[in-house]
């Protein structure tokens, strides 16, 4: 069953019943879901969780949705794997990689859409939309079909073709919008007010939002019922930085976990850094960019959430960092060639975050560490093909085979002089 | 009539201009703040304009050429 209980404005604490909202009408503030955490503790053990199905739905019981309505396609319960070797080549000797590539549309957007759609559902919406640049795009399309719900997508102009495959198979209208950022921005706010359509980051954001919080109970959990010492994650609006800090914070209020001592690390690209940019100012006030950057997924430079994602970060004494685009580049391959994983930009993001955080001695080498990688590198391909080596051509010949393998390594040995 | 929520956000040269009160002036829109955070080198403001759609995408237009930023309440609408 659901514990939610209503929703409170995050700026003056104003109350309202769960409804299809997300503003405070008095002060135009963000609302946020709240729970009856007394209901919880009585309800709640690790082992009613442990019964739980192998995918976010374990975690219901902490979700504002009644599970009759689930719209289900398996999100979530993604592998945490040991980085090895990884570690070794940054001097970190207990790394872990929380791998949300592994969910049904490739991205950890499957956690918050499945939320979404669900109370959507619950509500009576008929019709789920979204405005994305991909990823959340792939989600709300794909569990859309799955609901029987119609869906509107909106997208730039501009966006590349395999992107728009990975939404339109699902059947959902995609709606290629022409202007700039900020006039699809404009626009979607608009058509918000005026459709009775459920935007799953708009109207329907206070529940999207916290299927965010099972990366922390997920990670928790499979460390054997325990925070990390120190997370690095990527922040785009800084929803689901903060939503991890949240889904830990709930763990430890409930007595399912010890307290909570880990810093919060919150990764950007250079090129779209509103949030790491405040935070090396020491303010709290988030300045908006014009994004320039290869991490697409992380392009926003109006983060929602971004005074937030800061309160986290100061109050956890984690730190914030930013990579330009060769780094990102560095970093996937990085990930792809020492554990397996190919990650999109914004898991590029990440490691390069990572990774510098451990060259300047941010992470102690001992610290449990979590670095979330939160889609897949296929949907971004173009953005690193050119840095990769280009196949070996030979005839079908053994001595074609041996000279072209030659040559390879006399190129490898020369670009390592 | 027409109500629109939006963000304005001002570089540091413009935080000592009346815009939101030409804005009411010059274009038959109410403007209503709500939220505003302003200190000597930047400044944002939430607020609400009511009028014509047509008179506040003017008014918006105007602002906008003025080189304030104008976002939707909630922060950037289109995710990765």
């Amino acid at each position: 069953m659901s514990f939610a209980k209503s929703l409170r404005c995050r700026e003056c604490g104003r109350e309202y019943p769960l409804e299809p909202s997300h503003v405070c009408e008095f002060c135009f503030g963000p609302l946020e879901v709240v729970y009856d955490y007394d209901a919880m503790h009585r309800n709640i053990t690790r082992e009613t969780i442990e019964r739980g199905p192998a995918s976010i739905w374990r975690y219901a019981d902490f979700l504002p949705v009644d599970i009759e309505y689930a719209v289900d396609i398996n999100a979530g319960y993604t592998p945490l794997i040991r980085a090895k070797n990884l570690g070794e080549r940054l001097g970190l000797t207990n790394l872990w990689i929380k791998n949300d590539c592994a969910n049904p549309t490739w991205s950890f957007k499957d956690r918050v859409v499945t939320v979404a759609a669900t109370r959507a559902r619950q509500f009576g919406f008929d019709t789920l939309a979204c405005a994305s640049t991909g990823n959340l795009a792939n989600s709300v399309s794909a569990h859309a079909a799955r609901a029987g719900l119609r869906a509107y997508v909106f997208i730039p102009s501009d966006l590349e073709r395999g992107k728009i495959v990975g939404s339109s198979v699902y059947g959902a209208t995609l709606v290629a919008v022409d202007g700039n950022y900020d006039d699809v921005n404009r626009l979607c706010s608009e058509l918000a007010d005026k459709y009775r359509w459920a935007f799953v980051n708009i109207n329907m954001r206070p529940y999207y939002a916290e299927g965010s919080k099972t990366l922390g109970y997920e990670v928790a959990e499979q460390l054997g019922w325990r925070a990390p010492d120190h997370v690095v994650a990527p922040m785009a609006s800084g929803s689901l930085y903060v939503k991890i800090w949240k889904g830990l914070q709930e763990l430890a209020r409930l007595w399912l976990i010890d307290s909570v001592q880990t810093k919060m690390s919150g990764a950007q690209a250079r090129g779209c850094s509103p949030i790491v940019t405040a935070h090396e100012h020491g303010t709290t006030n988030v300045r908006p960019v014009r994004p320039q950057t290869i991490a697409k997924s992380l392009a926003i430079g109006n983060p929602a959430d971004g005074y937030y994602a800061l309160k986290v970060m100061e109050e956890s004494g984690g730190y914030g960092v930013a990579s330009d685009d060769a780094e990102i580049i560095d970093g996937m391959k990085l990930l792809a060639e020492s554990e397996g994983i190919f990650a999109e930009t914004a898991g590029g993001v990440v490691i390069a975050g990572l990774a510098k955080l451990a060259r300047e001695g941010k992470i102690r080498s001992d610290e449990l560490t979590v670095a979330y990688i939160t889609g897949s590198g296929l949907k971004t391909q173009e953005a690193i093909e050119d840095a990769l080596a280009i196949p070996l051509h030979i005839d079908p010949t053994m001595a074609s085979f041996e000279h072209a393998l030659g040559e390879r390594a006399r190129d490898t040995a020369q670009a390592g002089a | 009539m027409a109500k629109q929520r939006v963000k304005f956000t001002f570089p540091q040269e413009l935080i000592t201009l009346p815009i939101i009160y030409e804005l009411g002036k010059q274009f038959s829109i109410v403007t209503n703040v709500r939220r505003a955070d302003v200190t000597e080198d930047r400044g944002w403001v939430v607020l609400e304009l009511e009028g014509q759609i047509e008179e506040i995408e003017r008014g918006l237009d105007w602002v906008a050429s003025k080189g304030v930023r104008i976002d939707p309440v909630p922060g950037d609408i289109v995710e990765g």
